[in-house]
């Protein structure tokens, strides 16, 4: 600290500026909308504690998530694997696997998640149940009864609406993964392969050990942004009469006739994941920057 | 027609590239004799990075043959792999792999190509650094170390694999002026011990040091190809005159 009283009076003034404009600049960068959010759980979770609908609802709703969080981490971890390889199949300049990775992008890009949920659930899912059964009859009769047997007895009931929720999602969110896979192995240098390619290393290999690496730590931000998208977007599958928060709170509305205690305690519980989430990957992204110093 | 002469290393065949409408090499024929070093000098976008990169198959020839240590180079993805590990190549920007130190860029390799264990592949490698002189950087990661010295890595990097033949495509003219000598003083000290080099540069003073011969390429040709003693001093083809006084009074 800069002793007061040994500063000439141009000086001094000049200082009281700069720290009125240092105040000033922090005022204005200061994210007061946090605050606002701080208060608006805050205020909820006083609501929660003191108000016995809103713990009636709470309580209520709180059971379902498990079912929430269970099926968003089972969609996200298979739709990065579904990603990462459609996206391999993207760059790849192998013309049949690169088209089918772009078919499966785009369709699912073009379609309302909500409508290919419905279509996923409701129609591929029960479609190939069919197709399995109708094979597995076909190998019976060619005398095949162990495989025939078993593929014929499945039945479509036999796929649950929270496994048939979890490949909903999967294959809506493997589509969004690939792009960022995509975007991440085309911010690689082309030297990086090139440079593994000359040393001998196949394909893969240069891919698996040079290039995966680095464009996975460029992405990983994306990556977990994605997460928090698939929390929020996991409360689509209570179409499906699965049982997650979304769910429950439809439910617990509809027959208390409670909406503001049933949709203000949801929305507050979404938001406090979310906000949590998004500052640990704020986090994550810091760590990145200065690791890459 | 598909004999080849065994003092060869590398035998380049009439080979063509072409990039769409644009021609890169037109009808380009060189043999290289083992442990010889040559030089290719030549006005840019004249092909030489395409030559080199024809020779380890980075770039497959539109039309002709390479020749690699009596075997011919084809598509095949299990002899390229095989033919490449024992080919080193030192680029222009490093390419040193930016995620890994600078021990692990010269293991990776030798353990994922070549199958060596861990110890194996890090005895080797703080061999090769020793050589170009940076065993103390093995633990740096590329972006923290000197240009200079990075690509004296990427030098190491490629002599690990012990490899018949070494390119070098304008290896210091990414460098600051300070840094050029001592990746040059590596080539030197490689060209001295008889490895068999093809370099691309534009170091004329080196090429007269180090060339066994030097060639003169031009709109994807080869112009000329002499000593450096008869191409620097009494160049055949105007187009290399012309070449050469202007690289020299810049
Ligand atoms: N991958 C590529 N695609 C299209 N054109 C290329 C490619 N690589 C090189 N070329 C073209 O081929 C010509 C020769 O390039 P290059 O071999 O890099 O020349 P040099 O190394 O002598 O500067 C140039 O006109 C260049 O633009
Ligand atoms: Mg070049």
């Amino acid at each position: 600290m800069i002793a007061e009283d040994s500063l000439t009076p141009a000086q001094k003034i000049a200082l009281r500026q700069s720290r009125r404009q240092r105040l000033r600049t922090r005022l204005a960068t200061f994210p007061w909308w946090l605050v606002i959010v701080g208060l608006i759980i805050g205020a909820t979770l006083w609501l929660i504690t003191k108000s016995p609908t809103y713990s009636e609802a709470f309580a209520t709703i709180r059971t379902g998530m498990v079912v929430t969080l269970v099926i968003t981490l089972i969609s996200y971890t298979i739709s990065l694997l579904i990603g990462l390889f459609t996206g391999l199949g993207r760059v790849s300049s192998n013309i049949v696997s690169q088209n089918i990775a772009t078919l499966y992008v785009e369709v699912m890009r073009g379609i309302p998640m909500l409508v290919s949920i419905f279509f996923i659930a409701l129609v591929l899912v029960p479609g190939i149940i069919e197709m399995l059964s109708f094979l597995g009859s076909k190998f019976t009769e060619a005398g095949l009864t162990g495989i025939g047997a078993s593929l014929a007895n499945m039945n479509t009931k036999s796929i649950s609406m929270s496994v048939r929720a979890v490949i909903a999602l999967s294959l809506t969110y493997g589509a969004y993964s690939a792009e960022i896979f995509r975007a991440g192995i085309q911010s690689v240098p082309v030297g990086q392969m090139e440079a593994a390619r000359s040393q001998g290393m196949s394909y893969g290999q240069a891919m698996r050990n040079v290039v995966l690496p680095q464009a996975i730590r460029n992405v990983l931000p994306a990556i977990g942004n994605d997460f928090i998208s698939m929390l929020k977007d996991s409360s689509l599958v209570s179409i499906l009469a699965v049982r997650d928060i979304t769910q429950i709170a439809r439910l617990y509305a509809g027959h208390s006739f409670r909406y503001p205690e049933a949709y203000t305690t949801l929305s507050v519980m979404y938001l406090t994941m979310t906000m949590l989430l998004s500052l640990l990957v704020k986090l994550l992204e810091r760590r990145l920057a200065n690791n890459g110093k | 027609m598909e004999n080849n002469n065994s003092s060869n290393l590398v035998e380049i065949k009439s080979v063509d590239k072409w990039f769409g409408e644009l021609q890169a090499l037109d009808n380009v024929s060189l043999n290289v004799p083992s442990g010889k070093v040559m030089v290719i000098i030549g006005p840019s976008g004249s092909g030489k990075s395409t030559l080199l990169r024809c020779i380890n198959y980075l770039e497959t020839p539109t039309n002709g043959q390479v020749w690699f240590n009596g075997e011919k180079m084809s598509g095949d993805q299990k002899e390229l792999n095989r033919h490449r590990a024992e080919i080193g190549m030192v680029f222009q920007s490093f390419n040193l792999y930016a995620h890994l130190t600078i021990l692990q860029n010269i293991t990776l390799a030798l353990k994922v190509v070549k199958k060596l264990d861990e110890k194996e592949a890090e005895t080797l490698a703080m061999e090769q650094l020793k050589r170009v002189g940076i065993a103390d950087k093995a633990d740096k990661m590329p972006a923290q170390i000197s240009g200079g010295q990075q690509q004296r890595a990427a030098i190491a990097r490629a002599l690990a694999m012990r490899p018949k033949l070494m390119l070098f495509d304008e290896p210091t003219s990414a460098l600051d002026p300070e840094m050029i000598k001592e990746v040059l003083d590596v080539m030197m000290m490689l060209a001295k011990e008889g490895i068999t080099m093809i370099i691309v540069t534009h170091e004329m003073g080196f090429a007269r040091a180090a060339a066994d011969e030097v060639i003169f390429m031009d709109h994807g040709r080869i112009v000329e190809r002499n000593t450096p003693d008869g191409l620097f001093n009494n160049p055949a083809s105007d187009r290399t005159k012309l070449f050469l006084s202007q690289i020299l009074h810049k």
